[in-house]
C-alpha cells in the first residue's frame, strides 16, 4: 500500500510540473463550458429586422410593436420598395424583412384575410428557420388575442408547455454534453498519454522489473486522474448552475456516483489506447479522433440521434457518452431516480468491463 | 568454487518458429562481473528479459538468486536491480524524488531511504543538487545516478543492459569504477555491452551467436583459445564463422 501511494505521489509531480497538462486539465473544462454556453445556442436574440409596410394602418403598427417588444428583434430600418428588399439582404445586416399588404386592416375586416410576407436570410438555414418561427408565433399570438375576438366566433388555442426546460434554454442541453465530452477527453486522453510516456522514456521497463505488479502500476497511474476528473465534473456542475442556471433536480449523490462510473469507463478506454499506441503523439491522436468526434457527433450531444441514418444510430449504441448524457439529463433536469436509468448505467458498466478485459489481454501478450 | 547466483540449464525461447534462445546453459558466480556479449539480434536482450522475469521462457531450468523463474518471480524481482540502455530516471522529478520513488517501490522505509540517500549523495558529490531536476544534469551524472538507484535496495544481482552506450570514454571508465565497487559489496553484475574494451573488464564473458552461446570463459583464456590479440578479434572470429 505504501508503495502504491509513493507511485501516486510521483504521478502528481508529473501532472503539476507540466504546464501543458495543467492547462488541459483545468483550463479546458472552464473554457469549453463557457464557449459552448455562449456559442452553441438555439435561442435568438437581437436579430435585426426591416419592415416594408405598404398600408401603415393601426393593425400593422400594433403587430410591429408586439414583434419588437418581444426582445428577440431590433428594428433596423424601414423599406419603401421591392428592390430595396434585395439590396438590404445583400448588405447582410438585416436577417428578416416583414412585408405587410396594402390596405391591411381593411382587407382583414372585409375579406377576413390579409397577408404578411416573412422574408428571411437563409444563407444560415437554421437561424432563418428560428427567426421565422419566432415571428410567426408572435403574429399568431397577436391574432388570437386581438383580432379573433371580433371576427371569429370560436377558436382553438393550443397551449404549449415545454417540460423540463420551460424556456428552451440551450444550456440545459450542452451542460450534460460538455460534461461527457470533457470527462471522456481528459480521463481517456491523459491516461493514455501518461502511460505511453513511461513506455517512450523506457521507465515502464524499469517499473515492470520492480516488485510492483502490472495492475499496481496501472492503478497507480490512473488514480490521480480519477481524482482530477472528479474535480472537473464538480466544476462543470457548479459553473452550469451558477452561470447558466442549470439545476440539479435529482440526487447529487447519484449524479456523482454515475460520474465516477463514467470516469472509470473513460480511464479503462485510455488504458486500452495505451496498449495500442507506442508514443504519446499516437496516443493523443487516437484519443482525439476516436473519442472526441464520436462524442460530439454521435452521442446526441449536438445532433439528435433519432434523425441519423440507421447505420449511425447503431454505431451510436457503443458510444458511451450517449448513455451518460441520458443519465445526466435524467438526474439534472427531470430529477429521476436510479430506477429510470439503471439500463444506461448497466451499459456503461458493461463497456467498462469490456475495455478492461481487452486491456489486460493486450498487456499480457505484449509482455510475452 | 564460489556460490552460484544464476543457474541456467537448457534455456529455450521460441517466438513461433523463430528460436531466439537455443539451449543456453551457463552459471554466474556471486560477486563476479559477467559480460553477456553478442551481435545485435543474437538473442541477448531476450535472454536478459527472461532472467529479469519480464518474459517467460519456453523451456529450461532457471534459478535466479536461489529462486525459480517460473514460480517465484515476485521473490526474484525483490532481489535484483535493473538498468537499461536508456536510463530510466524521470526527467521532471528531482534527484531526491527519483531516489525516494524507486526506493519506495522496492519497499524501503522513509527512514532507510533518508539515511542511504545522504550517504549516496555525498559519495556522488551531488549533495548540493539534490533538489535539481534530472533534466538539468549532464548525461554522465544521470547514468551514474541511474546505476546507484538500480542498486539502492542492495539487490543480489544487478542487470545492466548496455549501460554505457552513448557516453564518452572518461565517463565510461568512471561508470566501471562504480560497477567494481558494487561487486566489492557482494553484488553480482550481469552486463551486456557493445564495447569490446569493456568486455576486458569483465571477470567472465559469454558470446552469443544466432541464439546460442558459442564461447564462455575469462577474457584471457578466450584470447588464448582463439589466438587473438584482444577481445575485438575474438568477437570478429567467432561471429564470422
Amino acid at each position: 500500500m505504501k508503495r502504491f501511494w509513493g507511485f501516486v505521489i510521483k504521478e502528481f509531480y508529473h501532472i503539476f510540473r507540466d504546464k501543458r497538462t495543467m492547462l488541459i486539465l483545468f483550463g479546458m473544462p472552464i473554457a469549453q463550458i463557457l464557449l459552448f454556453g455562449y456559442v452553441i445556442t438555439n435561442e435568438i436574440r437581437n436579430i435585426k429586422i426591416a419592415v416594408y409596410d405598404k398600408s401603415k394602418d393601426e393593425i400593422t403598427r400594433k403587430i410591429m410593436q408586439k414583434i419588437l417588444s418581444s426582445g428577440y428583434f431590433i428594428f433596423e430600418k424601414e423599406i419603401h420598395s421591392e428592390d430595396e428588399i434585395k439590396k438590404t439582404f445583400k448588405r447582410g445586416i438585416v436577417k428578416e424583412v416583414i412585408v405587410f399588404d396594402e390596405d391591411f386592416s381593411r382587407k382583414l375586416e372585409r375579406n377576413k384575410t390579409a397577408s404578411i410576407h416573412l422574408i428571411a436570410d437563409a444563407s444560415d438555414a437554421n437561424t432563418a428557420n428560428l427567426i421565422v418561427n419566432y415571428t410567426n408565433a408572435i403574429i399568431r399570438d397577436f391574432q388570437s388575442k386581438e383580432i379573433s375576438k371580433q371576427i371569429m366566433p370560436f377558436q382553438i388555442i393550443p397551449e404549449v408547455r415545454m417540460l423540463y426546460n420551460e424556456n428552451l434554454k440551450g444550456a440545459f442541453m450542452f451542460v450534460p454534453g460538455t460534461m461527457a465530452l470533457i470527462l471522456m477527453l481528459i480521463s481517456a486522453m491523459m491516461t493514455s498519454i501518461s502511460i505511453t510516456r513511461e513506455k517512450e522514456f523506457n521507465t515502464m521497463e524499469t517499473l515492470l522489473v520492480s516488485p510492483l505488479k502490472p495492475i499496481q502500476i496501472i492503478i497507480g497511474k490512473v488514480t490521480p486522474y480519477i481524482a482530477l476528473s472528479f474535480v472537473n465534473a464538480i466544476t462543470i456542475i457548479v459553473l452550469g448552475s451558477l452561470v447558466f442556471d442549470v439545476p440539479v433536480k435529482g440526487s447529487l449523490v447519484l449524479l456523482l456516483a454515475e460520474t465516477i462510473l463514467f470516469i472509470t469507463m473513460a480511464l479503462s478506454l485510455g488504458i486500452m489506447i495505451s496498449t495500442v499506441a507506442k508514443t504519446q503523439q499516437v496516443a493523443m491522436f487516437i484519443s482525439m479522433f476516436a473519442l472526441m468526434l464520436p462524442t460530439m457527433l454521435l452521442s446526441g450531444f449536438i445532433f439528435p440521434i433519432e434523425n441519423m441514418p440507421v447505420v449511425l444510430q447503431v454505431i451510436s449504441n457503443i458510444v458511451p457518452p450517449r448513455w451518460f448524457i441520458i443519465i445526466v439529463k435524467n438526474i439534472m433536469l427531470k430529477g429521476t431516480g436510479f430506477n429510470y436509468i439503471w439500463k444506461e448505467t448497466l451499459i456503461i458498466a458493461g463497456l467498462t468491463c469490456i475495455f478492461i478485459f481487452i486491456s489486460v489481454k493486450r498487456f499480457k501478450t505484449r509482455l510475452e | 568454487m564460489a556460490e552460484k547466483i544464476i543457474q541456467v540449464k537448457n534455456l529455450v525461447k521460441k517466438f513461433g518458429h523463430f528460436i531466439a534462445n537455443d539451449h543456453l546453459t551457463f552459471d554466474v558466480y556471486k560477486s563476479e562481473i559477467f559480460g553477456f556479449l553478442g551481435a545485435n539480434g543474437a538473442g541477448k536482450t531476450t535472454a536478459m528479459k527472461i532472467l529479469c522475469g519480464l518474459s517467460s521462457p519456453t523451456s529450461g531450468e532457471i534459478n535466479i538468486a536461489g529462486f525459480d523463474v517460473y514460480t517465484e518471480t515476485d521473490l526474484i524481482k525483490k532481489n535484483i536491480g535493473y538498468m537499461s540502455q536508456k536510463f530510466s530516471l524521470y526527467e521532471d522529478l528531482t534527484i531526491e524524488e527519483n531516489i525516494t520513488f524507486y526506493a519506495g517501490i522496492y519497499g524501503l522505509s522513509m527512514k532507510q531511504i533518508k539515511e542511504k540517500m545522504d550517504v549516496l549523495l555525498s559519495k556522488l558529490d551531488l549533495q548540493d543538487s539534490r533538489k535539481k531536476l534530472i533534466a538539468s544534469l549532464p548525461l554522465g551524472w544521470r547514468q551514474k545516478l541511474a546505476f546507484s538507484i538500480a542498486i539502492f535496495h542492495d539487490p543480489k544481482i544487478v542487470f545492466l543492459d548496455e549501460p554505457t552506450s552513448g557516453v564518452d570514454p572518461i565517463t565510461r571508465r568512471q561508470f566501471w569504477d562504480l560497477i567494481y565497487e558494487a561487486t566489492h559489496h557482494g553484488i553480482t553484475c550481469f552486463v551486456t555491452t557493445h564495447y569490446m574494451d569493456e568486455a576486458e573488464y569483465c571477470d567472465r564473458i559469454s558470446i552469443m551467436v544466432d541464439g546460442r552461446i558459442e564461447a564462455l570463459d575469462t577474457p584471457d583464456k578466450l584470447k588464448e583459445q582463439f589466438q587473438a590479440e584482444n577481445m575485438n578479434d575474438v568477437f570478429v572470429k567467432l561471429t564470422r564463422n
